[in-house]
């Protein structure tokens, strides 16, 4: 080989092992931060495949996001610290997620939430994070897509008074 | 009248794009003079039409105009006046109509200070410019137009604009993002007009490159602005979260900053020629893209505008005729492009070609990590969310080849070098970086973290080997004498040193507690007792709320007194948090107001975070570095000399 053609070769071929080097370590990345959007139905009946078909349930002491409606009066604060437990619910099955920190601002009972963490037992979820958007009519699209037909509960008029 | 006003010049700058995008086009084929010399003229027109347009819009704001859908639902009588300027582009119709505005005003930067180019360049890419302005102009008219009326019913006040908006990063965020991003499209321009005359020599590289360069400068101010504002208004001290609308605008950035890079190649050594053109091709499509992301509604994100799938599928058609029209020019003519400059394995060349890796594989991570979620959802295997981890990751991994490329690329000579010189010197720099470091955390931290200690010690190695490389230059040149485009170098260099050291330090050291207290309670936290002494009422124009008074001490010393506040704002009937935030050179102290909790006592977030600002500083002198090279004696000669 010439030495031009040689030099050619070596470009080509260093770029493309530099970029399958990080192809390769971007899937394995990606592997290990895919986090799976489940209903509470979804933790408690598995997954819908369609068909009728049901998936496999989450398993204990997997990462996931769950997206769902907080059950009136099932928030419970703690008296000395600021550990909270509410419970999630879209058509039925509820599911406990507990939390220790600031909930976001828009956060109350009858209000749609997502909430990341990790499940701890079959029904019981530790949030690292609980979020709720700034829009009082806001509901996760992804839960809105599997309440199609059940009517999302407005919150009440909020005053200040009322923190 | 006014609203009507500003429609109907909306309608006249669409025509002005019109004519823009034909009859220079005609000219340029019958070799006809008179019918080139029309594209400047056309896009003054275009711009002062928009121009007009955009202040009619501002004054529909600013009057209260409620007759207008736009500024009733996102401004009202009570909002303070900057921010009503500000709600003029609040919404999805008022900020395309700014974006058409930059776009403009753009084109017609380019008519002005393009005099030097040949007439039949400079026609060409007035003409493509024209091309993307007809596409924008009928989107909005179609679509998204700002001046649409609620008559005969009008609402009596405003919806307001959404509290997270009134702030002051509203005003300066949005503007400079759009100057970036809409800027890309003169790169594209250039590129395209170049395609079309199979002309591309090095005097291409040239005249594209201060233009890109201003437009990457603006973009990496809006995207630091932007993160600043996303940290001290959403109030839980983050300052990029990896949302899938900040990916949107880093892509183009990212992007960007390789053709910037591969430019100078282009130009100084006849190089990389049509890898560059493809670059400004693709900054130029992700911006697209980025716009398709957040204009659609296919994401959900805090920047994500109201739904609307017929915007989505608008965008969407423009964004295949631009990719598919600009590749498929690219294809048939790229071949033709000859790259003369040779060089060999070790020279700048490769140097900056390695720059360019790493910046495309960044870009590939942020472009999977954002739109995988959405490929995932559309083929039916659910819904995931990919982890911000997985950026962190990514970006750990390939910051460290691009910092230490970053810091001996610019002693490497052009063409060939020795590599046997590029082995003490790097060695006794990373001892000396390393070292330093670690007696910096030692010292001030007592406690060293592995990435902090790499990241600190990579910004360190930057700004040694940049400060080598001025002294070596400054031994050859007498300073007055070195071209502003190496001060843009070094400028952008130690910025992104900062910026680098400032992640790792704040991204390590930050520490954050969420706390219950009483009016009363004291807590600590790095040092810092943070007493809670009072809770009082608030009342502003458009809002009211409680503020907790924190009394900031360090060792018995009374540091700063602060005031977190919870506002609640009637109109949209919204609650949010504004963080009090006591800044400084080498710590932020932040506290976040939670909720009042049953027992009257309040939840509170406290974070310590050391050098945040270090981010910021450093893309401000990022971005500084791009605004210098404008001023080059080299691109500034030209323009002089032709004006005059």
């Amino acid at each position: 080989m010439n030495p031009r053609r040689k030099k050619r070769l070596f470009i080509i071929v260093s770029s493309i092992s530099l970029l399958g080097a990080a192809i390769g370590l971007m899937l394995y990345a990606l592997q290990q931060n895919i986090d799976l959007f489940y209903t509470p139905t979804e933790i408690l009946e598995g997954k819908e495949l369609g068909n009728g078909r049901i998936g496999a349930k989450p398993q204990i002491g997997q990462r996931l996001r769950i997206g769902g409606m907080v059950v009136e009066g099932s928030v419970v604060r703690s008296e000395s610290n600021l550990n909270v437990s509410f419970k999630l619910t879209d058509i039925g099955p509820m599911v406990t997620v507990k939390y220790n920190g600031i909930l976001p601002d828009l956060f109350r009972e009858g209000q749609g939430i997502v909430a990341q963490g990790i499940l701890v037992s079959f029904d019981t979820i530790e949030a690292t994070e609980v979020l709720a958007k700034h829009d009082e009519e806001y509901m996760p699209p992804e839960l809105a897509e599997k309440m199609k037909g059940i009517k999302h509960v407005k919150p009440k008029y909020e005053t200040k008074t009322q923190y | 009248m006014i609203p009507e006003l500003g429609n109907f010049a909306l309608y006249i700058a669409f025509a002005f794009s019109i004519l823009l995008s034909i009859f220079p086009v005609i000219g340029l084929k019958q070799n006809n003079a008179r019918l080139m010399a029309m594209a400047p003229n056309l896009t003054l027109g275009l711009f002062v039409f928009t121009l007009f347009s955009f202040l009619c819009l501002v004054y529909a704001f600013v009057t209260d105009d409620f007759t207008v859908v736009n500024v009733a639902q996102n401004s009202n009588s009570l909002l303070p006046t900057h921010y009503k300027f500000a709600a003029s582009f609040g919404s999805h119709e008022g900020s395309f109509l700014l974006w058409l505005l930059m776009q403009a005003g753009w084109a017609f930067a380019v008519a002005i200070w393009s005099k030097g180019l040949p007439v039949d360049m400079r026609t060409r890419i007035l003409s493509v410019l024209g091309w993307i302005c007809v596409g924008f102009y009928a989107y909005i008219i179609i679509s998204s137009n700002p001046f649409e009326r609620t008559l005969p019913y009008f609402p009596v006040d405003g919806r307001d604009l959404n509290p997270l908006l009134q702030d002051i990063g509203m005003i300066i965020h949005p503007p400079l993002l759009y100057m970036g991003y809409v800027g890309l499209s003169i790169s594209f321009a250039f590129a395209i007009a170049a395609l079309l005359s199979g002309n591309l020599d090095s005097t291409w590289a040239k005249w594209s490159r201060p233009w890109t360069a201003a437009a990457w400068a603006f973009l990496t101010l809006g995207l630091t602005i932007g993160s600043w504002w996303a940290y001290s208004e959403l109030g839980w001290g983050g300052w990029w979260m990896w949302d899938p609308v900040e990916n949107a605008a880093f892509m183009p950035w990212l992007v960007a900053t390789a053709l910037l890079h591969s430019l100078a190649v282009s130009e100084k050594r006849n190089a990389f020629k049509s890898w560059t053109v493809f670059l400004a091709i693709a900054a130029f499509s992700l911006s697209l893209l980025g716009t398709f992301l957040v204009r659609s509604g296919v994401i959900v994100s805090v920047h994500a505008f109201a739904t609307d799938p017929e915007r989505g599928v608008f965008i969407l058609v423009l964004l295949a005729l631009v990719i598919g029209g600009s590749l498929l020019l690219y294809s048939l003519k790229a071949g033709n492009i000859k790259s003369f400059g040779k060089f060999s394995i070790f020279s700048r060349e490769s140097m900056l070609w390695g720059n360019n890796v790493l910046l495309v594989a960044a870009t590939i991570v942020v472009f999977l990590g954002t739109l995988l979620p959405l490929v995932h959802k559309e083929i039916g295997l659910g819904t995931i969310s990919i982890g911000e981890p997985f950026f962190n990751q990514m970006f750990t991994y390939l910051i460290i080849p691009f910092a230490l490329l970053m810091g001996i690329a610019p002693l490497v000579r052009w063409k060939q070098d020795k590599l046997n010189n590029f082995i003490t010197k790097p060695l006794a720099i990373i001892a000396i970086s390393v070292t330093l470091t670690l007696v910096w955390l030692k010292v001030e931290f007592n406690d060293i973290k592995t990435l902090a200690l790499l990241g600190t010690s990579l910004g360190i190695w930057i700004v040694l080997f940049t400060a080598v490389e001025l002294k070596r230059m400054l031994s050859k040149v007498s300073f007055i004498k070195l071209p502003l485009s190496h001060f843009s170098m070094v400028l952008g260099h130690i910025g992104l040193a900062f910026l680098i050291a400032g992640v790792a330090l704040t991204s390590q050291y930050s520490v954050e507690r969420d706390v219950k207290m009483f009016v009363g309670d004291s807590a600590e936290l790095r040092g810092y007792q943070f007493n809670f002494t009072q809770i009082k009422n608030i009342e502003g124009p458009n809002y009211d709320g409680w503020a907790a008074v924190i009394n900031i001490t360090q060792q018995g010393e009374h540091v700063t007194d602060m005031l977190a506040e919870k506002r609640f704002y009637p109109v949209q009937r919204n609650t949010m948090t504004e963080a009090a935030i006591d800044d400084g050179f080498f710590r932020d102290i932040y506290i976040s107001l939670g909720e009042r909790l049953p027992d009257d006592s309040w939840a509170l977030r406290l974070y310590v975070k050391p050098y945040v600002r270090w981010i910021w500083m450093g893309g401000i002198i990022v971005a500084l570095g791009g605004f210098v090279t404008l001023f080059d004696r080299r691109y500034r000669n030209r323009k002089h000399s032709k004006q005059g």
